[in-house]
């Protein structure tokens, strides 16, 4: 018995994992409520809705066809289940409500048990009130309190603790709702298989229905304990960009759709006012939360409705049904078949033709005319009832080609997007990699540019030295023609080397100033070398860094002391205090300062 | 009922004491500019513990509320709309705590003939936060009379300006007696003063935006 209701308890704990979040989705997605708190509050009002309300919609999918038999109702939820779960997974908006019509109707045609057309256009009408009426309640929900708000003005922290209160009686009203509405989704088909025994709890009594949908109800908390907290987060999130103020209203009017549609006892005011009844049937919650939404989104201009959203529910009322029908055709086929099990118990129509048959043998002679009417009566019935089927059979079978075409198109095209998007990215991957390479090229030229102004600057810098020292040997020469022209007797000859000479000291003039500009050269040019030597031997006097600078450059010792105006001596004492402060060991001390 | 709403009344409550506490303090900041020119100095030091308390009190305001509506998980969607005006309408204490201080440190020589400009550059400047403190309340309860409320800290921030480039231009071409030192220290307290309607033009524009985004 157990195993047999196991696939409407799975169908119970899916129903409770994705439905509950339309709900609480909102309190618990901003926070206001934790989850644990909603999915308490949830669990309990659901279990209270299935049992004290939720005969109602049972009824009519009882009406549409009776399933006999308990491993029939097992095929037939399980088949609604495999077909939310598989239709979930491919991101086509899907309905249990719709799915365990498809299956049911599915069932009667296996096991030629008639449809009831009056019930199933109850129920399709329904399907397309659903999200109707949830835009019109949320319309007329958000004027009035968008009205009220403006006059009472009301605090915004204070409106934000009503709001989260309101989200709390609103989660509980949508709960029950959920609960007595939905509940004939996941239990309705058991009906046959319902206990007879009344439970008496004293202050109240269960019978055999109401112990089925508790069992149903508990599977539907368990799954909203278990599974429903990703999702709740998410339409959460999705609900939240409506403002808080709208999102009540949204659950609020999805609550009442909810309600309208399993009330026994609104139905029956209805009807005691004059009003038709209400039709008793398990609507989608999903679509009637989308249905509010789309409301507020007209009321507030419909710029931000998205209309794809309508031809998706409009999609789901088309290949749900019509899927999970196929599927529990083909699954009754198996259970029926393969595993020997018995789907239907005999039609209680054959039974009665049966019983007349046989009664009309036996008073074969007295009722003669009579049999003669009743038989062609029922021809015609059976005859109708086939033009009827082959029909809807026909008109199944086209829907069904319709939607594996549509659900065939949307993927094709979803991957159409998706190969496109990877073609994209991977376009703009490659010219990242390009411009990359650009750069890398950019920057390899610019290196060597710099390398190559770093050569000409050193020799430009060497040459700016080796010109001083030449000027300085220069000099020398001059002190050497001074010294023969103080020892020249003639008058004339020394008159003209003393011109001479007047030219090379003219020349020379500048020499201090060169000096002075060489040694600015060498301390621009190699400011990053004086940051690094300053680093790491700071202790260095101002003369000793511009003899490192200059064995930077590679001169000579006596190129040094010409530059320096010194002695070669002091140019080899300086050298070695340098080798012993910058602690040189064996190394030689040129290279070691070009390494730094 | 009560309990359910005692954390939301607590905030409100200290909400409204915030900006109760930003109008005193630019009040004592006029009485103290008041005090300091008419060189009541003991008065003017008694303005400077004031406003030093007042503005520690702003602090301690706004750290409570910030704390409240995360701790207590209040106001999801307005949270950060809140504390962001909120921090900014503290700038506005600090700024007049500051300005206050700038005197006490500085002691600028303000000539008499001056000393009612700089009074009445003060008052303007003090009435456009005066202006803007009752906007602020009407954005958590009534987010469309923010907007006609706050046309009048535009004017006066506008006022302020007009006034401090008076002053600035009278210190400049009429004052020839004044050392040119004394003059960029008296422009200075000129465009400190109007600084604070500066602040509240800020906070104002913030505030304008914030009243759109609750009323869509």
């Amino acid at each position: 018995m157990l195993f047999f209701l196991s696939s409407g308890l799975f169908l119970g704990w899916s129903l409770g994992a994705n439905d509950a979040a339309n709900v609480f989705g909102s309190a618990v997605g901003t926070r206001m409520i934790s989850f644990r708190k909603a999915a308490t509050i949830a669990g309990i009002f659901v279990i209270l809705g299935a049992v004290i309300q939720g005969a109602g919609g049972a009824h009519t999918l009882g009406s549409l066809g009776k399933i006999s038999a308990l491993a029939g109702s097992f095929t037939v939820a399980m088949s609604a289940a495999l077909t939310v779960f598989w239709m979930t997974k491919f991101k086509v908006p899907v309905s249990t409500s719709q799915a365990i019509v498809g299956a049911i109707i599915g069932w009667n045609f296996y096991t030629g048990n008639p449809t009831n057309y009056h019930s199933l256009s109850k129920i399709v009408t329904t399907w397309v009130a659903g999200p109707i009426l949830g835009a019109i309640f949320a319309i007329l929900l958000y004027w009035l309190l968008k009205m009220f708000l403006n006059r009472a003005k009301i605090h915004i922290l204070r409106l934000d603790a009503y709001i989260r209160f309101a989200l709390i009686i609103v989660g509980a009203f949508g709960s029950y709702s959920l609960g007595a509405n939905n509940i004939a989704n996941v239990m309705g088909v058991f009906i046959s298989a319902a206990p007879t025994t009344i439970l008496d709890f004293g202050l109240f009594t269960l019978n055999g229905i109401q112990q089925l949908f508790l069992l149903g109800s508990i599977a539907i908390a368990i799954g909203i304990f278990t599974y429903s907290r990703k999702i709740m987060e998410a339409v959460g999130n999705n609900l939240v960009d409506l403002s808080a103020e709208a999102a009540i209203v949204v659950v609020l009017a999805h609550s009442m759709v909810l309600f309208i549609f399993s009330s026994q006892s609104l139905s029956d005011a209805f009807v005691s006012v004059g009003l038709p009844a209400i039709p008793l049937v398990p609507v989608s919650s999903s679509q009637a939360i989308v249905g509010a939404i789309l409301g507020i989104g007209l009321l507030k201009g419909g710029r931000t409705i998205q209309f794809g959203v309508l031809g998706e529910i409009a999609l789901g009322w088309l290949t749900t049904p019509i899927i999970s029908g196929v599927l529990a055709f083909l699954a009754l086929f198996f259970v029926d078949n393969v595993f020997k099990q018995e789907v239907a118990t005999p039609l209680p129509n054959t039974v009665k033709t049966e019983i007349v048959h046989t009664s009309i043998h036996e008073n074969e002679s007295e009722k003669a005319n009579l049999k003669t009417v009743e038989v062609s009566e029922n021809q015609l019935v059976s005859r109708k009832i086939t033009t009827t089927s082959n029909l809807f059979l026909t008109l199944v079978l086209l829907a069904f080609a319709i939607a594996v075409l549509t659900i065939y198109n949307r993927q094709r095209s979803i991957i159409r997007k998706n190969k496109e998007l990877l073609k994209k990215n991977q376009e703009i991957n490659q010219a990242q990699k390009a411009l990359m390479q650009a750069d890398l090229e950019n920057i390899k030229t610019k290196k060597e540019q710099l390398q190559a102004e770093l050569v000409f600057k050193t020799a430009e810098l060497t040459n700016f030295a080796l010109n001083i020292v030449q000027k300085n040997e220069l000099l020398l020469k001059v002190k050497s023609s001074i010294d023969e022209i103080q020892a020249c007797d003639d008058m004339n000859e020394g008159k003209q080397k003393l011109s001479r000479l007047y030219s090379i000291v003219n020349k020379l003039l500048s020499i201090d100033n060169e000096r002075l500009q060489f040694h600015a050269q060498v301390e621009k040019t190699n400011q990053e070398f004086f940051i690094r030597l300053q680093k790491q031997f700071p202790d260095l006097t101002a003369g000793e860094k511009r003899l490192v600078t200059l064995l930077r450059l590679n001169l000579s010792s006596k190129e040094i002391a010409t530059l320096q105006n010194i002695s070669l001596k002091s140019v080899e004492m300086n050298r070695y205090r340098l080798r012993k402060k910058m602690n040189i060991q064996s190394e030689n001390m040129s290279n070691f300062i070009r390494k730094l | 009922m009560s309990i359910l709403f005692k954390n939301t009344n607590s905030v409100i409550l200290n909400i409204e004491e915030f900006f109760d506490t930003i109008d005193k303090g630019v009040l004592t900041f006029k009485e103290g500019v008041s005090n300091y020119i008419n060189k009541n100095m003991a008065a003017f030091e008694n303005n400077l513990k004031q406003i030093d308390k007042l503005e520690s009190t702003a602090d301690e305001l706004l750290r409570k509320v910030e704390n409240d509506l995360y701790v207590h998980s209040l106001l999801p969607q307005y949270r950060g709309d809140v504390l962001r005006l909120m921090d900014k309408t503290d700038d506005i204490i600090d700024t007049a705590k500051e300005n206050l201080y700038q005197f006490d440190v500085e002691i600028p020589k303000i000539p008499e003939e001056l000393n009612e400009e700089y009074i009445k550059l003060t008052e303007i400047s003090v009435l456009a936060v005066e202006a803007l403190i009752p906007a602020a309340k009407a954005f958590f309860t009534d987010p469309k009379a923010v907007k006609e409320r706050l046309h009048r800290v535009f004017f006066y921030e506008k006022e302020a300006d007009q006034l401090a480039n008076a002053i600035k231009r009278r210190l400049f071409r009429e004052m020839p007696e004044l050392k040119l030192s004394e003059k960029m220290h008296l422009r200075y307290f000129a465009l400190h003063i109007e600084h604070i309607s500066d602040v509240a033009n800020a906070v104002a524009d913030i505030l304008s935006v914030l009243a759109i985004k609750r009323t869509v």
